[in-house]
This record gives C-alpha cells, structure tokens and sequence, in this order.
C-alpha cells in the first residue's frame, strides 16, 4: 500500500497519523511541503529514520529542489521524478492520501 | 505617486509587523504575503517581517521551482532593502527544528527567541498573518 | 491579442504586456515602444537594460520610487530622477518601460 503525505510536519500531524498507522511493509511518498520530513537535521528526522525500519520512504525531488533542500536529503529516502511517482501508483493497488 | 505623496501629507506612521508562517510553493500564502508587503512599502509605514515555523523556508537559499512549473520568487526578498524594507525577524526555535542556520537563508535577517520575537510582536500597531 | 514580427508571433495581454517573459527581443522592444509612441534613444535603452537586469535579479519589476533611486545609485543622481525618467516615458516609468522592457506591470504600482 501507498500512502501519499503532501503536508508539512512542522505544521500538520498527518506524518504522525500516518506514521502511527500505516501498516510496516507498504510505502511512504512525501510531496509538495511533506517533502521538509526527508531533510538531516530537521525534527521529523528520526520519525522517518524510525518508519524507514518497516517502510520504504520516498520523496518527490522536483518538489525537494523547489524548496532549496534536495542537497540534504536523509540516506535511505529513495527520490523519485513525476514519473516515478506514477510508476509507485501503478504499482500499488491501495493508496491513501493524508490530506 | 500621488497616493504616496497624500501618505506623507497624513504623516501618520504605524508599526506593522507581517508574520509569514507558511512554506514557500505548497501554498500560495509566502507569495501573497510577499506582494502585500512590496505594497506596503509605498506607504511610508515602518514595516518589518517574521519568519517562524515553516515561514523560515520561504528565505532558504538555492530554490529551484523549475521542475515544478511555478515562479521562484525567492530572490525577491532580496529586493526588499530597495524598497527601504530592512527588518527582517526570524524565529531561532524554527530554524533550528528544521536543521537550518542563519547561513542557509538568502538575506541578513536578525535571529530571535520565541519571547523576544512575542515581545516585538507585542510592540506593533497592526500584525497581518500569512 | 498578439503582434507578429519576421513571422514570430508574440502574444500580449489585454493592456499589452508581453505574456511570455522570454519572448522578449529587441524587435519586440522596438515595436512595443512604437505602440507606446516612444521613441527609442540609447536613453531609453539604458533605462529598459536596467529594468531586465532588475528584473532577473529579483524577478519583480520595481515601484517608481525604487526604480529612481536603484537607478541613481547605478547611472547618477542626474538620472536617478522622476523628471529625467518621464521625460523619457511620458506615461510613466515603470509601466511604461517595464511595457517596452517586456516586464509584467509593476506591483504596487499605483
């Protein structure tokens, strides 16, 4: 399963609320300003570190670029391009988007 | 032009502190509050900005929109010393929960603690969120 | 609405700007001003390469008052002035050589 976040997590819970309940074997794709979760340094870094130990974490690097950061991306997020990104939605039947 | 003048006739001058609080392209938020605030300049007020929470990412450097298709407007904060527009505040906590210093940011800014910045917000006339 | 030179088509919004930065040339300059009724001297180029540089390095087009005193700064006070820059652009510095320069008008222009 595919579960998309598009929020920040400096300003919203959905990395939380997915985190917490998204079941260990699917995947993450951070977009648009979710994308800040993937960064070193930041707070949501071990909250990713920790999910990366069950799931597979992406980032859409068109929107890492946009935002200055796709230089400090944490090891282990894979980057994808808008057509990996549909290539990640094809692939997985389920999908849940946590607007 | 005339408007201006009329402002100065007026001679009223407030305090007017826009607090930007958003991440820059997600939303449309930073690029509107960023327009309101080259407007503002052509009051005369005495304006100054904030930064916190993810508003602190609308200053970091090296932003490349291309592959999303929307306008960088980033360099744009860079012209707000033309516009006699030289208080800048960002929030100390911010930068630092998002593993950002004063050196990632594209322009001199002065960096503050949540109370430091609450007590300069507390001195404004008028605060506009964005 | 649009106007066409040497068989490019350049598209204009309804009050004339260009609405592709980047199709601006100097053809397209010459002609913009001709619609403007101005008459290009290397006064008026100055003042429109100012304004792309401007442009390109903060991707806005300056208010009047900023584009008086950045031009003062860079071309001396005897052209950092409102007069010399509406001698040149009768109606209007910024909305008129931002037209010509192929700027989008400028913000907080009044």
């Amino acid at each position: 399963m595919l579960h998309i976040i598009n929020k920040s997590p400096f300003e919203n819970s959905t990395l939380d609320s997915c985190l917490r309940i998204a079941k260990s074997g699917g995947a993450v794709l951070l977009i648009e300003d979710a994308v800040f979760a993937a960064t070193k340094g930041s707070a949501a870094e071990s909250k990713i570190k920790q999910a990366m130990a069950g799931m597979k974490v992406y980032a859409l690097q068109p929107d890492l670029a946009a935002r200055g950061v796709a230089d400090r991306v944490i090891d282990g997020v894979t980057l994808v391009d808008y057509a990996g990104f549909v290539d990640l939605v094809a692939e997985n039947p389920k999908l849940q988007s946590w607007l | 032009m005339m408007d201006e003048m009329d402002m100065e006739e007026g001679g009223v001058v407030k305090k007017f502190m826009f607090v930007n609080r958003k991440a820059p392209h997600g939303t449309i938020y930073a690029l509107e509050g960023l327009e309101v605030v080259l407007i503002s300049a052509a009051f005369d007020q005495d304006v100054s900005l904030a930064f916190c929470d993810d508003g602190v990412y609308e200053l970091k450097k090296g932003q490349d929109t291309k592959g999303i298709g929307v306008k960088n407007f980033s360099p744009t904060y860079r012209a707000l010393e033309g516009y006699d527009i030289e208080k800048l505040y960002v929030e100390k906590e911010s930068l630092e929960a998002r593993g950002l210093t004063e050196d990632d940011l594209l322009v001199d800014v002065q960096v503050l603690s949540s109370a430091e910045l609450g007590a300069l917000m507390d001195e404004q006339d008028v605060v506009i969120s964005f | 609405m649009s106007f066409e030179i040497n068989g490019k088509t350049y598209e204009t919004d309804e009050e004339g700007y260009l609405v592709n930065l980047s199709d601006w040339n100097e053809d397209a300059a010459k002609h913009l001003a001709v619609e403007e009724k101005v008459e290009l001297t290397d006064q008026h180029w100055e003042v429109i390469n100012f304004l792309r540089e401007y442009y390109n390095d903060y991707q806005i087009a300056p208010a009047v008052r900023v584009l008086t005193k950045a031009i003062g700064k860079k071309l001396g006070p005897e052209k950092g002035n409102s007069k010399y820059l509406y001698e040149l652009f009768p109606y209007g510095p910024a909305k008129q050589a931002c037209k010509i320069a192929g700027l989008p008008k400028p913000t907080g222009c009044i």
